[in-house]
């Protein structure tokens, strides 16, 4: 089976900037691909080399198997839901949205009946007359939508598209969104630099930084087993061992292990059978509800943090910021990284 | 017109490059050719004898530039001038300026606007011939200050050295004030841009730290009002250096840099000496700018 | 003391309303001056109070051959040098408003220093080089002239609309299929139109009343501004000037407050970002 979108070893340069460095992926048709990075590591332009507007430096980008390079954004099945929606003020809602039919040359009548279609399947069928200034940020995103995908693209790209929206509406959307591309068949990609978002609804997640892609996996094995320290630090906020920390405390190699694998437990006493442990002093205790997240520095340098159930936290009463302690996590839990942790 | 469209998407320069010909070829030749050749002739000189040009490269017309003390005068004025006006303009705009930016909202900011930008607008002549009317011995100036019983007062400020005159509309005093309003809406603007662009909440900020309503004035307003009026007193000096017409029609006989760049290329036939004039004034606003770029002034324009 | 200084954030301070004010009626007294000299009886000096007012002397005004021929030529040469700028403007504002090239700066600078530097330097440049190509100088003199500095109006007012348009806009509409000319027509042009009427306008306005350049590059020809400065030195028909006045202030002011309000920031483009 062709892949949808395929990068062979695609960069872009700007001057002396390596917005996207020696890429390689592909995403399968019908996927939900989530591209998930902080600010600046290269997702939003992987995004604009998939939409056409931008070429690389080098390297080829394949939609369908066909190498699109010097194809206008025009002529590639694409279409984008922009972070800011670049809806047109000067059309109507229902303009906006018969946009794409227009320009191809599809006649009035039946580029009106396609966006009323399409409205009334974001749920916006009342406010096609309506001027976009008029609109809520949620309905802008929702018409957003409607017009990139009444041309029945083979990919949606989406960028950052409810970076916008308040906490409630967002997700709303997402479940929304993720019920609509079942719905539709159509593959997705995800520019996000929420880990939350990427994880809750894509079927992969590739993890850029600085221009790279660190990991392409599942979001539960991202998760399990996050393939480096920027993965294991950015996608759930785990403690990391670099290959000094590793070996200061004793263990051959780097190794990430989750907040929540880890216990307190008091200065003195026997380890639990199968785990390691590692002295350090309380540096703070923050209250979350369910649990605490407990912030130890190590003797060995780092912070370290543990996640503690209200029951366990209870045995740990009396403990204040500055007391001795001893992080304790089963040897099982630890990942092994890749890399020495450079990060 | 698509193949030309996916032409252009894959050559983005062509297209720039496409667009920019015809303005290019209409600047490069009408425009920079003219400034070219008005370089050259600078560098020409006229013969005493014959009057006429001698197209060989010289220094001469620059030597007599220089050298007279009539002309050092003529462009000692004129930058006097020039730095008066800029000065009166930069008070006389700044409450005008804090006024519309900061405080006045909808339909009085609208009418501020409106205000500066028609008067901007109206007929450079029209104006001049107006202050004209206004600054004549039987003008109405002359007609306040008599129902006000304040002739004596007119009369001395017209027999005060240098700037006086037989009459305002004869005076460097007359002059100087024509200038100013000319040139005043070309400061307002620039600086209501510049306050527009402050957040309101530095100025809370301020008041919030306990500073009085003159504090913030002094210690906030003003210098963020600085490259506002440096990109104003670009276009204030750079238009009073250049005027001609002003000078000819208002005021006293001494002549400014703008006259006399008019008068060596009219009636005198001497364009290299005008050439030469007119080059003092680019040199002196090149200076200027490169001054105004350390205040802000382009990131005001 | 303490009910003097009570603290009122959005009231400007006595001092600043009153100068704010006071500077507005000065930019404003003599063009009402003018307007109301139009109209005085009193055909000798410029005394004021007018001892009275009549419209005889527009009738006089519309009677003289030589006002209407100088009228005439001022708008042939504005109507001929906007539409010139318009083209040229234009072309430049959309070359430079997104590329970016290695002399996009300079082109920048080169652009609007018609003018940034005083008028008078291009109406003796351009003699300079009418002197040099020994071209007399003509109508076509006065519009080459003319259509440099207008072109520089044109610009500025395209590129400054263009610079406020989001760059997504075009990638929007091409994503959806739209190829660069229908990119223009649907998206570009509705944004830019109203820009593109204002430079024109003021472009017009300009033309129409500028003598600075104008004086080098006529020669013989008589423009209405040119017909008026020669006036101020031979002051015989000093009502038929004020009357001239009106009219010009008249002509200029409408293109003025057409474009004023063409280019007044949108309520609903501002939002829709």
């Amino acid at each position: 089976m062709t892949s949808a979108i395929e990068f062979r070893g695609v960069s872009r340069v700007y001057g002396d900037v390596r917005a996207v460095d020696d890429v390689s992926f592909a995403i399968e048709p019908g996927e939900f691909f989530a591209m998930l990075g902080p600010s600046g590591s290269g997702k939003t332009t992987s995004l604009r080399l998939v939409a056409g507007f931008d070429v690389p430096t080098s390297g080829q980008v394949l939609l369908d198997g066909a190498d699109v390079s010097g194809v206008p954004p025009y002529e590639r099945n694409v279409n984008t839901v922009f972070q800011d929606y670049a809806l047109f003020p000067h059309m109507t809602v229902l303009e906006n949205v018969a946009y794409g039919p227009r320009v191809r040359g599809t006649s009035r009548s039946e580029r009106a009946r396609r966006a009323r279609e399409m409205l009334d399947l974001v749920q916006l069928g009342a406010l096609g007359g309506r001027r976009p200034a008029q609109l809520s940020g949620g309905q802008r995103q929702r018409v957003a939508l409607a017009r990139a995908l009444i041309n029945h693209p083979k990919v949606l790209l989406l960028d950052e598209p409810l970076g916008a929206l308040d906490l409630k509406l967002r997700e709303e959307m997402q479940i929304e969104l993720k019920s609509l591309q079942k719905k539709l068949g159509i593959t997705f990609v995800y520019v996000t630099h929420d880990q939350g978002e990427a994880l809750s609804m894509a079927d992969r997640v590739a993890v850029f930084n600085k221009g790279r892609i660190e990991q392409v996996a599942a979001p539960r094995e991202l998760y399990a087993r996050p393939a480096t320290a920027f993965v294991a630090r950015f996608v759930g906020s785990a403690n990391v061992a670099d290959a000094a920390l590793a070996r200061a405390l004793g263990l051959p190699q780097p190794f990430a292990i989750r907040a929540e694998n880890v216990a307190v437990l008091g200065e003195a006493g026997p380890s639990p059978a199968g785990s390691h442990c590692a002295p350090g002093a309380v540096l703070a205790v923050q209250f979350h509800g369910a649990a605490s997240r407990w912030q130890v520095k190590l003797d060995a340098g780092e912070v370290w943090s543990a996640m503690v159930t209200e029951e366990d936290s209870r045995a740990l009463d009396g403990l204040a910021v500055g007391a001795r302690v001893r992080l304790c996590w089963p040897r099982a839990a630890a990942v092994p990284l890749n890399e020495a942790g450079a990060f | 017109m698509r193949a030309a469209s996916t032409f252009f998407y894959r050559r983005p320069y062509w297209y720039v490059a496409l667009l920019l010909v015809p303005p290019l070829l209409w600047f490069g030749t009408v425009y920079l050719g003219s400034l070219f050749a008005l370089l050259a002739q600078s560098f020409y000189r006229i013969d005493d004898f014959t009057a006429q040009i001698v197209r060989e490269p010289t220094l001469d017309t620059y030597r007599q530039l220089v050298t007279q003390p009539a002309n050092v005068d003529i462009v000692l004025r004129t930058v006097s001038m020039a730095i008066c006006v800029t000065i009166a303009c930069a008070i006389i705009a700044l409450p005008i300026a804090i006024y519309m930016a900061r405080y006045a909202s909808g339909r009085m900011k609208a009418f501020f606007y409106v205000g500066v930008m028609l008067p901007m607008w109206t007929s450079y002549l029209v104006k001049i011939y107006a202050w004209r009317l206004l600054l004549a011995k039987e003008g109405i100036i002359a007609w306040c200050f008599g129902k006000l019983g304040l002739t004596g007062l007119l009369e001395t400020l017209l027999e005060a050295p240098g700037i006086g005159g037989p009459s305002l509309s004869s005076s460097y005093l007359g002059m100087f004030i024509v200038f100013v309003y000319m040139w005043l809406p070309f400061m307002i603007l620039p600086m209501a841009a510049a306050l527009e662009r402050v957040p309101g909440s530095l100025l809370q900020a301020s008041a919030d730290l306990g500073a009085r309503p003159s504090q913030t004035f002094r210690n906030v307003m003003l210098p963020l009002a600085v490259p506002g009026i440096a990109a104003g007193s670009v276009f204030t000096f750079s238009l009073t250096m250049g005027d001609y017409i002003i000078p000819s029609v208002v005021g006293a006989p001494g002549y400014f840099i703008g006259m006399m760049v008019y008068v060596q290329q009219g009636t005198a036939g001497n364009i290299p000496l005008a050439a030469a004039f007119s080059v003092v004034p680019i040199v002196l606003i090149f200076v200027y700018l490169g001054i105004a770029r350390r205040f802000g002034a382009f990131d005001a324009l | 003391m303490p009910f003097k200084e009570r603290y009122r954030p959005n009231k400007a301070s006595w001092l600043v309303r009153a100068g704010a004010f006071a500077g507005l009626a000065f930019m404003h007294i003599p063009v009402f001056i003018i307007i109301l000299y139009a109209f005085t009886t009193d055909d000798r000096t410029y005394r004021f109070p007018p001892p009275g007012l009549t419209l005889r002397w527009f009738e006089v005004a519309f009677g003289r051959a030589d006002i209407w021929q100088s009228m005439s030529l001022s708008l042939l040469v504005a109507a001929c040098a906007t539409v010139i700028a318009l083209i040229l403007g234009t072309l430049a504002a959309f070359a430079l408003a997104r590329a970016k090239f290695p002399a996009k700066d300079s082109l920048t600078v080169l652009f609007v220093l018609p003018i940034a530097l005083p008028g008078i330097i291009t109406g003796i440049a351009l003699l300079a080089a009418m002197k040099t190509l020994r071209v007399d100088p003509s109508v076509l003199t006065i519009i080459l002239g003319h259509a440099t500095f207008c072109t520089v109006i044109v610009y500025n007012n395209v590129i400054a609309r263009l610079r406020r348009l989001p760059a997504n806009w075009v990638e929007a509409s091409m994503d959806l299929g739209a190829d660069g000319l229908q990119t223009f027509r649907y998206v570009l042009l509705p944004q830019v139109a109203t820009a593109f009427l204002a430079g024109g306008m003021l472009a017009f306005a300009l033309s129409f009343d500028e003598i600075i350049v104008t004086i080098f590059t006529a020669g013989k020809e008589r423009t209405l501004p040119i017909w008026f400065f020669n006036e101020l030195f031979r002051p015989r028909d000093r009502p038929v000037t004020n009357v001239v006045a009106v009219i010009v202030i008249a002509v200029t002011l409408i293109p003025i407050v057409l474009a004023y309000y063409l280019t007044r920031p949108d309520d609903e483009h501002e939002t829709a970002r």
